[in-house]
């Protein structure tokens, strides 16, 4: 066997705030917890899905200060004061579904549901940079996404309905 | 009265929980279990000498660690050879834990279970195993060529050899005016759901029962091979399989070694145990699909009407053949498609590599069977220079040939006949709709811009719904709400929604008020699986045979309770009455009520049915042949598979200096019988197509020649983001019904992936005057097939494509024998 570096595995845990979707949390984490454990586990919202743990399938994403942000790249120390968002944070007052939400509902924008998280939140925060994307502009919105279920046919579709729902109801 | 809800685009109700972040998958449950972490094999073949475990034992928050050596009973014999075959003779299958060689990487060797993955993965790294590496056998060419073996004890690398012939092949094809022969290859790729495997359980010590939650395509294969592996009676072992994030077959195998180790770890330790796969770790141990050899000799006339067809296969199966023969049964019985060779043989041999097990993946060897049939087909019409459409059309089998007998057996272990269909109408309609008659002029036309497109067409068709069986049981409550159980599981197909259709329609009920759950043996202990497109056949037609018990009954109900003629009485929006006299009516939910006869009232409803308010005196109250509840559980058995078909064109552009494929037009025509929600039949079509267009031009496993998977990552393995797939895809439906099953229904699960290495295939050929006999093809794969056939082509922008078909220029990979 040949000598390995001790495994850097601290145990010291280290204590980060942040908010998620409007609550406040405190954790006590290992310094190489990812944020998207943390999340599932530590806060214990389940939505955020982890489909590759390398940042290429954007299942994770969620909102970080508003942007986009893989989870399964982010430490959980790293992101102490931030305000997250994650899928289950996307509703609208009154348990109504928010318009990303709303538009793949309506377009059969899913299947097995595994990415739509990840989708969903990017779509969220695409929509607010460019409320009214070309059906081109909508591709690129999602082009960093993998859906395996859908061929990605009604997610375009989901963005550009998400878009007229959005105009619909004052553009939120 | 009541909408109709079968035949439209219903809204899914699962869709609330997905969208809101409240989906169950396996990783979201049990938060208190502890975490697996497996140690793989790094050597594609070797011997294990040692395994050195001492250096786990006292790490910080490692609970276990098990090898082999800690394997007992049933548990320490190799995992089943799920599906045997007389033709099967060398079955080999991998053990939950290597014993002493490892035949593959990724081959599971130790688990280490611990307070979280983290520790366990430390924990792994610290296992040490002592290995004699032996000489890797690394795809087709190796194992055909025999130099080293898999298994020691397997002469050839060959787990069987099966052939299924109709008449003398060789001696009709002889006899043919023209005979072509083809050489052709596919490489492997594999499903790749976005949520890998993954397997928790619990031991309930009150109870004595073992829970257990499996991403699973079979909640019921998994029971059993639970119960059997670890000792256990059936009836204290639970699997429940939630939302799963994608199969596309995979997940039907069973049991993974996980899915046993797992329940093993939690009974000892008394303790709830969670493996959730990471992505790597579905690269390298779960399973691949695809790769097959193909030698296709065929006979034919002036028309380009088959008089024989031949088909060799080499079917590349990986280390071990859990799944048995099944994948290249497939690719030998339904490679022929809609058409009629008056005689056929096909010969296939499976051979064992160093490399991942290979299973079914949506299509399950159809994909590589339709690429033989559809690489004939063109090479016939490029011999002749006849259309490519004018070939198929004189093959087809007749819509008044129905049913049609092939005169092989199927997958299913039932003869090859196809119940209905009809491929000359479905070939009209795939031509108007992708403009095939007007293509000529349009390639012309931008060849004269410097550009290269070409069209291509691939048809097949699939048997469907496969046997055994499902069942369906459904039970109405008091409230007059509807519980749907079935014993299949769910990836994504919406089941939830269709099969509420099925049950609001049959039995006269709000949509709203029926829920179904599947996949859990506690509610439905009888199933088979999900797979082979069988689930809206197999589960639709039990549901829909229940939910018309369930009718009888209530009307039988009602009938006395509102002393009326049972024909005179009708079901809408869970009421029953009488017709045409208003008022006489009664609910669903009150006939649940009388149902039940009652000593005990617990709520107001429950007073009608108890025994001073309801029955007659001097009658039993559950007379004989009748059971309490209005509800039934009733089972679909058909006699044979159902055959759904289909055809696709696509137009590509090939760019004339970079070979890059850009797909300029996708369409679909598609049979699946009756449609009971099109949306969601469109959205099957939708993901197929994209996964074909993936393993037609992007996906391949990158084993090198030491066995090792060098693109075991999505940054590597290309799957198609919506930068890859077409932008529209157009769908025309036909409608055969089918006459096997009460709801005239086929499969449609897999059909979109079916034909995309046939269709990719023969559009680039088209578009480039180049023969493709390789797929998945690259542009740097197709910029060098420029260059080899650069000395003796001229340019294909400038040349027709029918070039290639004369006699003294036979391309590479097919060879024509008019002279030989």
């Amino acid at each position: 066997m040949t000598s390995q570096p001790e495994i850097l595995a601290s145990d010291a845990l280290h204590h980060v705030t942040f908010t998620v979707n409007g609550a406040a949390y405190e954790i006590d984490v290992p310094a190489r917890r990812l944020l998207s454990d943390a999340l599932r586990q530590d806060v214990g919202l389940t939505g955020t899905h982890v489909g590759c743990e390398h940042g290429v399938c954007g299942a994770c994403t969620i909102l970080m200060d508003g942007r986009p942000v893989r989870a399964c790249l982010l430490f959980a120390v790293s992101v102490q004061g931030a305000s997250l968002t994650t899928v289950e944070g996307l509703g609208e007052p009154g348990d109504r579904l928010g318009p990303v939400q709303q538009a793949f509902k309506e377009c059969h924008g899913l299947q097995c549901g595994f990415c739509t998280p990840g989708f969903l939140t990017t779509i969220t925060a695409g929509l607010r940079e460019n409320p009214d994307p070309t059906e081109e502009e909508a591709r690129e919105m999602i082009a960093g996404n993998l859906c395996r279920c859908t061929g990605y046919q009604n997610i375009v579709k989901s963005v550009l309905r998400a878009a007229e729902i959005r105009r619909e109801s004052g553009g939120a | 009265m009541t909408t109709k809800r079968f035949g439209q685009r219903v809204a899914r109700v699962e869709d609330e929980r997905f969208l809101r972040g409240r989906g169950r998958y396996v990783d979201d449950l049990a938060a208190d279990a502890l975490h697996v972490a497996v140690l793989r094999s790094p050597h594609a073949h070797a011997r294990i000498l040692d395994i050195d475990v001492d250096p786990v034992l006292d790490l910080d928050g490692v609970v276990a660690v098990y090898t082999y050596d800690d394997l007992s009973g049933a548990m320490a014999e190799p995992l089943p050879l799920l599906i045997p075959h007389p033709d099967l003779t060398q079955g080999r299958t991998q053990y939950a834990l290597a014993k002493d060689q490892v035949n593959y990487v990724g081959e599971a060797i130790a688990m280490v279970v611990a307070v979280d993955r983290y520790v366990a993965e430390d924990a792994v790294g610290k296992i040490t195993v002592s290995y004699e590496v032996l000489p890797p056998v690394v795809g087709l060419d190796a194992a055909r060529a025999a130099r080293d073996l898999v298994h020691d004890d397997v002469p050839g690398n060959l787990a069987a050899t099966s052939t299924q012939a109709t008449g003398d092949a060789m001696a009709a094809i002889a006899r043919a005016p023209h005979r072509l022969a083809l050489d052709l290859d596919v490489e492997r790729s594999a499903c790749t759901p976005l949520e890998g495997r993954g397997t928790v359980a619990k031991w309930d010590v009150d109870n004595g029962r073992l829970e257990v939650w499996s991403s699973t395509q079979t909640s019921t294969g998994v029971r059993a091979a639970i119960a059997s592996k670890l000792g256990l009676d059936l009836a204290v072992v639970d699997v429940i399989t939630p939302d799963v994030g994608g199969g596309f077959g995979v997940k039907v195998v069973h049991p993974w070694p996980e899915e046993v180790l797992v329940p093993m770890a939690a009974m000892a330790l008394g303790r709830p145990v969670k493996f959730t796969e990471d992505r790597r770790e579905h690269f390298v141990s779960a399973a691949h699909e695809r790769a097959q050899q193909q030698h296709v000799e065929v006979g034919f006339d002036d028309d380009g009407r088959i008089l024989g067809l031949d088909v060799e296969i080499w079917h590349d199966h990986g280390a071990y053949i859990p799944y048995g023969l099944i994948v290249p049964i497939i690719t030998t019985t339904q490679l022929l498609g809609p058409y009629k060779p008056p005689v056929y043989k096909a010969t296939f041999h499976s051979l064992y590599t160093n490399t991942v097990i290979v299973t079914p993946y949506r299509g399950a060897g159809r994909p590589q069977g339709v690429y033989a049939m559809e690489r004939t087909m063109d090479a016939i019409a490029a011999y002749l220079g006849k259309d490519r459409t004018e070939v198929r059309s004189v093959n087809f089998i007749q819509p008044d040939e129905f049913p049609y007998d092939q005169g092989l057996i199927f997958q299913d272990g039932k003869p090859l006949v196809y119940d209905s269909g009809d491929f000359p109408q479905m070939l009209d309609k795939l031509k108007a709709l992708v403009g095939w008659d007007e293509f000529p002029a349009l390639r012309e036309a931008l060849r004269a811009e410097g550009r290269r497109v070409g069209i291509g067409i691939g048809c097949y068709v699939e048997g469907t719904g496969v046997g055994p069986y499902e069942g369906g049981h459904l039970q109405v409550e008091t409230t007059g709400k509807v519980k749907v159980s079935t014993g299949l599981t769910t990836q994504g197909q919406g089941h939830q929604t269709v099969f509420a259709q099925i049950v609001a329609d049959e039995l006269g009920v709000r949509f709203e008020d029926v829920e179904v759950v599947t996949g859990d043996t506690r509610r439905m202990p009888y199933a088979v699986g999900t797979y082979a497109s069988r689930a809206a056949v197999m589960s639709g037609s039990a549901i829909a045979l229940a939910a018309r018990s369930v009718r009888r009954k209530a009307l039988e109900l009602a009938a006395d309770a509102l002393e009326a003629n049972v024909d005179d009485l009708e079901i809408a929006d869970g009421v029953v009455s009488v017709r045409g006299a208003p008022g006489a009516q009664v609910a669903l939910g009150t006939l649940a009520v009388l149902s039940n006869p009652l000593r005990y009232a617990f709520d107001e409803a429950s007073k009608a049915a108890t025994q001073f308010s309801v029955g007659d005196p001097d009658k039993v109250p559950v007379p004989e042949g009748t059971s309490p509840g209005l509800e039934s559980r009733d089972f679909y058995s058909p006699p044979r598979s159902t055959f759904a078909s289909g055809m696709h064109a696509v137009i590509v552009e090939t760019d004339p200096d970079t070979a890059e494929i850009t797909i300029l037009k996708y369409a679909v025509v598609h049979d699946c019988g009756r449609l009971i929600n099109p949306m969601i039949v469109e959205g099957q079509i939708h993901g197929g197509v994209a996964q074909g267009v993936g393993g037609a031009l992007y996906e391949r496993m990158a084993y090198d020649e030491h066995g090792q998977l060098q693109n075991a990552s999505f940054m590597d393995f290309l799957m198609p983001y919506v930068t890859e797939v077409p932008h529209t895809i157009d769908i025309d439906h036909l409608e055969t019904p089918s006459p096997l099953n009460p709801l005239g229904i086929k499969g449609a699960g897999e059909a979109g992936v079916i034909p995309s290495a046939a269709v990719f295939a023969s559009a680039i050929e088209d578009a480039e005057g180049l023969t493709i006999t390789r797929m998945p093809i690259s542009p740097s794969e197709l910029y060098d097939l420029r260059r080899t056939h650069a000395g003796s082509d001229p340019d294909p922008v400038t040349s027709p494509p029918d070039a290639r078909t004369e006699p003294d220029r036979p391309p590479r990979g097919r060879h024509d024998q008019e002279d030989s």
